[in-house]
């Protein structure tokens, strides 16, 4: 009996697995993964593990703690290099090739590196591996951390530095965080929330160059308004790329970097028949915002992708039921010092802003993004039961209105 | 069946709520609040999905 086999062993990958398994299927699974050590949750790595809160363990994947029940193939430190969607041919990195019944690709995303020759000390935060190489030189008591990139990652490594009680810098190349997410006000509320705490922001400013000393480890880095920082150690948070370089000959659609990148989904997240996508490398059309195509690299996304593309992978193979079209409202937490920042839907820096709860002033506050008559987002800092049902009500209608009333009682 | 929540770990982050409004709530306090600590077996998928998603690993089912 041919196996369903699932590309990667993160968070999406194993939601499939898992989904399978509950759907009743009981053949053979295979899920393939590049990492040598069965990945991680990745929200504690910049935060509990980073903090030395957590011992690395604790952050496993929820549905990894049963593998045994779920009785899979796990073949680690085996990547997929080659797919044929017509055959379910996969070609793998030790040379061998698996003939699927179905396959579910979950390769996720990689950190966006500094091209070139980049000094020791200097460090990205994807793995479990990178967490702890990055806590130990925490642990040696840097006197700067440079942190380059006021994203998501960038800004909970400045926060659980700060935490730590170490120096750090957060160098950020447009000039205000977050600014292809939140419009300027807002993004500026990110960066008084580091320099309250101690940290030093600089906007509109990126890296140069890395300064090294005679054994190739980092000494700072020269900023290109000219600045020298002297720090021993760096993380670069600059972003993800979808992990699909293994699929360019495979005949799958890939979308290029300006529609939002990833492998082409229908609304199924289907790539082609039987082989579906979820997670950070799947681009979909999302049926909870008119059908705009969308690619999340978000944590409940992935997981709810991938529970998706286990139920729609019994349907392919006749052996569960149509469970339709995959649409979400997609989410994310991020905490950074006291501040529980929750945003649910999709902003884009032309949507109008109204703060409807609280103010942006106290550090509590729900603001609402407004695009024509529809509501696009609501972002919730220190609010979380209202920004959970502004999102309770995103996914139930768009209707900037009924939106409204949730506010008004 | 029955939910515990490590009050010690809880964040409020309001994820299980999402998950299962007929049983968590958290509230103008930004507490969380059990609406009832043994749900009915029927909710146990429900339950196992909220201790999956919990931010803060502070749900938990006995039973």
């Amino acid at each position: 009996m041919k196996p369903l086999v699932v590309v990667g062993a993160s968070l999406a990958g194993m939601s499939a697995v898992q989904s399978m398994r509950s759907g009743g299927y009981a053949g053979p699974v295979v899920v393939l993964d590049s990492s040598p050590e069965m990945p991680h949750d990745r929200p504690p790595l910049s935060k509990q593990v980073l903090a030395g809160e957590w011992d690395l363990d604790r952050a496993g994947l929820p549905m990894a703690r049963n593998m045994s029940e779920l009785d899979v193939d796990l073949r680690l430190g085996v990547s997929a290099v080659g797919l044929d969607p017509d055959s379910l041919q996969l070609s793998l990195s030790d040379g061998s090739t698996i003939s699927a019944a179905g396959i579910v690709i979950a390769t996720g995303s990689v950190p966006r590196q500094i091209p070139g020759e980049v000094p020791s000390g200097v460090f990205v935060l994807r793995t479990g591996a990178d967490s702890l190489a990055l806590r130990d030189e925490l642990d040696r008591g840097p006197e700067r951390v440079l942190v380059i990139g006021a994203g998501f990652i960038g800004a909970e490594v400045a926060a659980t530095c700060r935490g730590r009680g170490l120096e750090v810098t957060m160098v950020e190349a447009t000039e205000v965080p977050l600014q292809r997410v939140l419009p300027a006000d807002l993004g500026s509320f990110v960066a008084d929330l580091h320099r309250n705490n101690g940290v030093d922001v600089r906007l509109g400013v990126g890296l140069d160059s890395f300064l090294a000393d005679a054994s190739g480890a980092v000494r700072g880095v020269t900023l290109t308004d000219g600045c020298e920082i002297a720090a021993q150690v760096v993380l670069i948070g600059i972003g993800a790329v979808p992990e699909v370089s293994w699929l360019e000959d495979s005949g799958l659609a890939l979308l290029p970097p300006q529609e939002g990148g990833g492998i082409r989904c229908d609304e199924s997240l289907r790539a082609a028949p039987k082989v579906l996508a979820a997670g950070d490398c799947a681009s979909w059309p999302n049926g909870s915002f008119n059908g705009e195509r969308m690619r999340v690299e978000q944590w409940e996304s992935a997981l709810e992708q991938g529970t998706h593309a286990g139920k729609q992978m019994l349907f392919e193979i006749g052996a569960g039921e149509d469970p339709g079209a995959f649409s979400t409202v997609p989410w994310f937490w991020s905490d950074q010092y006291d501040a529980k920042i929750q945003m649910a839907g999709r902003a884009d820096p032309g949507d109008e802003v109204h703060v409807v709860d609280g103010s942006v002033a106290e550090g509590r506050f729900v603001a609402l993004f407004k695009r024509g008559d529809e509501c696009r987002a609501a972002l919730g800092v220190n609010r979380p039961r209202l920004a959970i049902r502004a999102r309770m009500k995103l996914a139930e209608t768009l209707a900037w209105d009924s939106m409204l009333e949730l506010f008004d009682q | 069946m029955k939910i515990n929540v490590n009050y010690d770990l809880c964040e409020a982050n309001a994820i299980c709520m999402a998950v299962a409004p007929e049983v968590f709530e958290v509230r103008d306090d930004d507490n969380l609040y059990l609406l009832t600590d043994e749900p009915a077996e029927e909710l146990r998928p429900k339950m196992e999905e909220a201790v999956r998603r919990c931010p803060k690993q502070a749900l938990e089912i006995e039973g």
